[in-house]
């Protein structure tokens, strides 16, 4: 069961995206999907490819079969590229940038958390609800304008907008502003989540055993405060770096011109690219899913009870 | 901390309804023609060639009724803009919120209060949208929408970030009045012989109003900050309409030359959705 779940979330979430896409009442997939103002020869052949006149259920499959096995779906707004190499190529960026930004919120968020004097609470809400307010993208275009405009001077060793092929040291580079970007939305979130998890996981009596039979103080920590701390922070974490997976980077992509499936979801809408989009939303979907069951299965390994 | 907000935005929400005073006596500017050729009050030219500088840069901020924070690149005021896009921003998220929440909350009690078959399928169903992120949904329902006949009608971007944001209020209803439906005096009630409608209406509803109230200042600011998004993805409030969102994105490309206009808007988004989200953390202290 716990292993069908995921496999059943990301099936209930591919079927709701291709009825979005192609059981919209009023609007013709087909005609869409060919992009603006097509011919109606290439609408036709859209019908044709995605076997429009037959049923649902069928569609569904042959879709998925496309998508998933023979990854060989065209688009008809750019003529000739394949779609699925394409999202696979972008993917890895949109990964790194979320990963990158995760665990850049979560040694913040630690820190916070592990900084227990109460005289920090109101910054700390503060920072929390501040964060949770700001427009990403403004954000964005404010720490790129400044670092790349007034701010140069300190902030020389970053490389201008855009990705270019570079090395280790130039791909960490490119990738600190747009990862630190993200972390200042979350950082006070999970710094107060793990501020009043880690003040009542001290407070628990064992913890209290543990210190009176003399184990060290780190020892105690590790052992005994985080491992019951870190529960809620982890399934906060699983939820939100999804979000970040599914969609959430896409403004920073664009700002900082990084070339991952936000930036390629982006020029997709722009263009009215629906293959590409629907592409991008369906692999961005198992990404999520992915990421929920990892970290629903951590928590279960952090539970004690299981 | 709450008044203050409340008061912020009561202010914030006041000038925006009266975005057209300020075009008709203050500025006297038409904020939805665009004006490139146009000129100031006092004669110079709305845009500007600036030496060394390929094309045109429209004219800055300064203390004068008409474009007072200067213009965008089409050459209209970006004051009166601001003022007109707050209202689209704030219709949007006033009227989304208050979908989503009547949704949400007849889902919830639907669920909650049934049990049983219809609260598996309701309950699956919310599940399926929660681990489902808000962007992708938003992006996947606009791209379908967004082309359609009614594409630019405010309804649209209203519609769909109510619909994605109905998981979020309807999982935690559903799990109150599944609580309340065996605590004591709900069964003292059935006990007296009261009808389950009764019951519902009577016994249970009321309990709900600080939950939704909790919810309402929570969901109008995620409505605020996914419109802009979505309208600088271009899948949010199409042109004409102006949003805070649509105005986000006209000031990028000028986001080198004239920050401000790419600035304005963001400051005026943070503002009011830092205001709602203080409001909404001290509401759910009081009980």
């Amino acid at each position: 069961m716990r292993l069908l779940r995921p496999l059943l979330v990301v099936f209930g979430q591919s079927v709701l995206v291709f009825l979005i896409f192609f059981a919209t009442p009023g609007a013709d997939p087909a005609a869409r999907l060919a992009g603006r103002g097509a011919p109606p020869e290439t609408i036709a052949a859209v019908r044709a490819e995605y076997g429009l006149d037959q049923a649902l259920p069928v569609q569904y499959v042959a879709l998925m079969r496309r998508l998933f096995v023979t990854r060989d779906l065209p688009s008809y707004v750019n003529r000739g590229q394949l779609v699925v190499p394409a999202v696979l190529g972008a993917a890895p960026i949109t990964l790194a940038l979320s990963v990158g930004a995760a665990a850049l919120w979560c040694v913040a968020g630690l820190l916070i958390g592990l900084a227990r004097a109460r005289r920090w609470d109101g910054l700390v809400l503060a920072l929390g609800l501040v964060g949770t307010s700001i427009p990403v993208f403004w954000l964005a275009e404010i720490v790129a304008l400044s670092t790349q405009g007034w701010a140069r001077g300190w902030f020389g060793w970053v490389p201008p907008l855009g990705m270019r092929p570079s090395g280790l040291g130039g791909f960490l580079a490119q990738m600190v502003l747009p990862c630190a970007t993200l972390a200042v939305v979350y950082a006070g979130v999970y710094g107060r989540v793990l501020r009043t998890s880690i003040r009542a996981a001290a407070a628990a009596p064992h913890v209290r055993v543990a210190h009176a039979l003399g184990l060290a103080p780190h020892r105690v920590l590790t052992r005994h405060v985080l491992s019951a701390a870190l529960v809620p922070a982890v399934a906060l974490l699983g939820l939100d770096l999804g979000a970040l997976l599914g969609g959430g980077t896409i403004l920073i992509e664009v700002v900082f011109g990084l070339p991952g499936l936000g930036r390629l979801t982006y020029t997709a809408l722009t263009t009215l690219d629906l293959s590409m989009v629907m592409a991008c939303t369906i692999y961005a979907a198992v990404l999520v899913a992915v990421c929920n069951a990892v970290a629903d299965a951590i928590v279960r390994w952090l539970t004690p009870s299981g | 901390m709450g008044r203050v907000a409340a008061i912020l935005l009561a202010l914030l929400v006041g000038a925006c309804l009266a975005a057209p005073l300020y075009a008709a006596h203050v500025s006297g500017t038409d904020p939805f023609r665009t004006n490139v050729l146009g000129a100031l009050p006092d004669g110079a030219p709305v845009m500007e060639a600036l030496p060394g500088q390929l094309g045109a840069v429209p004219v800055g901020p300064g203390w004068r009724g008409a474009y007072a924070l200067g213009a965008d690149g089409l050459g209209r005021d970006v004051a009166a803009r601001l003022l007109y896009g707050g209202r689209a921003s704030l219709a949007i998220a006033a009227g989304a919120t208050l979908i989503c929440l009547t949704l949400a909350a007849v889902l919830g009690v639907l669920a909650g209060f049934l049990a049983g078959p219809v609260d598996a399928v309701i309950a699956g169903g919310l599940d399926l949208l929660w681990a489902f992120p808000v962007t992708l949904l938003a992006i996947c329902l606009a791209a379908v929408l967004v082309g359609s006949e009614q594409g630019g009608s405010l309804l649209i971007p209203a519609g769909i970030l109510s619909v994605v944001y109905i998981p979020y209020v309807a999982r935690p209803i559903r799990a109150q009045v599944a609580g309340l439906r065996h605590a004591e005096f709900v069964t003292a009630a059935r006990a007296t012989g009261a009808a389950p409608t009764r019951v519902l209406i009577r016994h249970i509803l009321p309990q709900l109003r600080g939950t939704l109230l909790a919810f309402l200042p929570l969901v109008a600011g995620m409505v605020l900050l996914t419109e802009a998004s979505l309208s600088v993805l271009s899948i949010g409030v199409q042109a004409p309409h102006a949003s805070w969102g649509t105005l986000l994105s006209d000031g990028q490309a000028l986001v080198s030359s004239r920050p401000l206009v790419a600035i304005a808007p963001g400051v005026l988004i943070l503002i009011t959705v830092l205001c709602l989200n203080v409001l909404a953390s001290t509401t759910k202290q009081r009980p």
